[in-house]
């Protein structure tokens, strides 16, 4: 057996020694010290699908828009409509480069007219602030406050009922993609319907300071009803059921949103911004490449980085893992728009073996609305 | 804990001896340390391999990972039940979940492997180093 290497002066979150405690086991996760599991990486994830679980993701980044002009500032910041935003709402945007691939992808809150928050991913936080910093148009000031929140993500059908029993209001009205501030155990949160893994499940940004207080009362009230720690690892066999793209894996600055099939998040009618002259190019010219959900026909998991070979050319997979939910390994690929129909099959090297796989309808895993019970 | 008639390899593997036959598994450290196997790839019976060549791969939820051999010596046996259902190597990685039996092309090799109290003294190194 090959061990993992490990790598010295991590960042923690407030959370690190609840986690300890707690028993995880903790990795390098962009240069955060982070939990990949407690009990284990299937019990997690069925605990999310079935009841809920909890995550600490309190290493992503922050960063606050504000100024009378911030709005027009972000839509040329940002490829969807901050116009639509209001006050209350969220949605789910960009930073694009001039050639509009990703920066990063990430969610702008609109508190107030003058007043926006954007949560962005932990390894591109000052990159991300840099750039947006740099660009920013008028009287729009962008600050990095990620020090300043910690963040737990709270997900499953039974995420609604927890929240609501240790909450000042009841969040169960939110819309999908609504937030408001409450208290969450006696604490001031910002909480929203939110989340990275399929479930209905929410966002609850809180101070540092209150944290482990939070996680502790969240986890305690959560018990009876089996909610659970989760790690990175939960998270990522989650996202990836529900086709969530992963900076880093399925997106990247080579990566345009039509290629990974977010065209919804951008809006050409609304103006300019950066990155759209290149998507309107690419748009006329036609999209060469698309991400596209796979399944495997023969044995093994192809993961992230393995070289795809389909009858229009070469291509890559981005993410793969055994999918707990379906029992069987799926992923995620960047192929030829000429074989990235579903029903197409290609092959993939898988350490020097080939090995068949079939391009599927997406996402892998799509949750049962129920009426609110 | 780790079986007092096993011997260890520092890539975390045990071969147990019976005559001229040698089982090899990964020890229980390792089946925590991975996590929920979920495929196990293993060689063909009548492969032939060195002491610390490659002999297949296992794989769980989050990394895949090389097996070693800690012996040389013939396959002739691949354990099909743990290939079917990977989830007995995290059950029981000192018996049910064994890997390969192997007929030993020498019986030199064993005195270089550690005993279990080694292995336990070698892994509890290991862990402090992280």
């Amino acid at each position: 057996m090959s061990a993992p290497a490990h790598a010295v002066s991590l960042k923690r979150t407030p959370l690190y020694d609840l986690h300890r405690e707690l028993g995880a086991k903790l990795i390098d996760f962009g240069g955060w010290e982070m939990p990949v599991q407690y009990q284990g990486i299937l019990e997690e994830h069925r605990a999310v699908r079935e009841r809920a679980g909890i995550f600490d993701v309190s290493h992503m980044g922050e960063l606050e828009v504000t100024g009378r002009e911030a709005m027009t500032a972000l839509q040329g910041l940002t490829p969807n409509d901050v116009a639509k935003l209001e006050d209350g709402r969220c949605h789910y945007s960009a930073f694009l480069t001039d050639r509009g691939t990703f920066v990063d992808d990430l969610l702008v809150y609109r508190r107030a007219a003058d007043s926006y928050l954007l949560v962005v991913n932990a390894s591109n936080t000052a990159k991300d602030f840099e750039w947006a910093r740099s660009r920013a148009s008028g009287d729009a000031v962008v600050e990095d406050k990620s020090d300043s929140y910690a963040l737990l993500a709270v997900q499953g059908p039974r995420a609604a009922a927890l929240c609501a029993r240790v909450s000042s209001s009841d969040p169960s009205d939110l819309p999908y993609y609504g937030f408001r501030m409450m208290d969450v155990l006696g604490e001031t949160a910002l909480v929203s319907r939110t989340g990275y893994t399929g479930e209905d499940g929410f966002e609850i940004y809180l101070d540092p300071g209150s944290a482990e207080k939070v996680l502790r009362g969240l986890l305690d009230a959560g018990r009876p009803d089996g909610v659970v720690p989760c790690g990175l690892g939960a998270r990522d066999t989650l996202r990836l059921e529900a086709k969530m793209a992963l900076y880093g894996n399925d997106i990247d600055d080579t990566v345009t949103p039509w290629e990974a099939d977010l065209g919804w998040i951008v809006k050409l009618k609304k103006g300019d911004f950066t990155g759209r002259d290149a998507l309107v190019r690419q748009k006329e010219q036609g999209v060469p490449r698309r991400l596209v959900g796979f399944e495997m026909l023969d044995r093994g998991i192809a993961r992230h980085g393995y070289a795809a070979q389909t009858p229009s050319g070469p291509g890559t997979v981005t993410s793969g893992t055994h999918s707990p939910t379906l029992g069987k390994p799926i992923g995620l690929a960047l192929l030829p728009s000429g074989s990235a129909a579903v029903g197409e099959e290609f092959s993939v090297d898988i350490r020097g073996r080939s090995a068949r796989a079939r391009v599927v309808e997406t996402p892998f895993y799509r949750r049962k609305k129920e009426a609110p019970s | 804990m780790n079986p007092e008639d096993l011997h260890y390899a520092a890539s975390h593997e045990w071969v147990r001896i019976d005559g001229d036959i040698g089982t090899v598994g990964i020890t229980d450290h390792a089946q925590k340390e991975l996590g929920e196997i979920v495929y196990l790839e293993l060689p063909e019976v009548g492969h032939v391999f060195n002491a610390d060549e490659e002999f297949g791969t296992v794989e769980s939820v989050k990394a895949v990972s090389e097996l070693f051999t800690p012996v040389s010596g013939e396959v002739v046996e691949i354990n099909k039940g743990a290939v079917g259902e990977p989830g007995i190597v995290n059950d029981d990685p000192f018996g049910d979940g064994w890997l390969i039996k192997l007929k030993l092309s020498t019986d030199q090799e064993v005195a270089k492997l550690m005993s279990a109290e080694k292995y336990a003294e070698y892994v509890e190194a290991e862990e402090k180093e992280k």
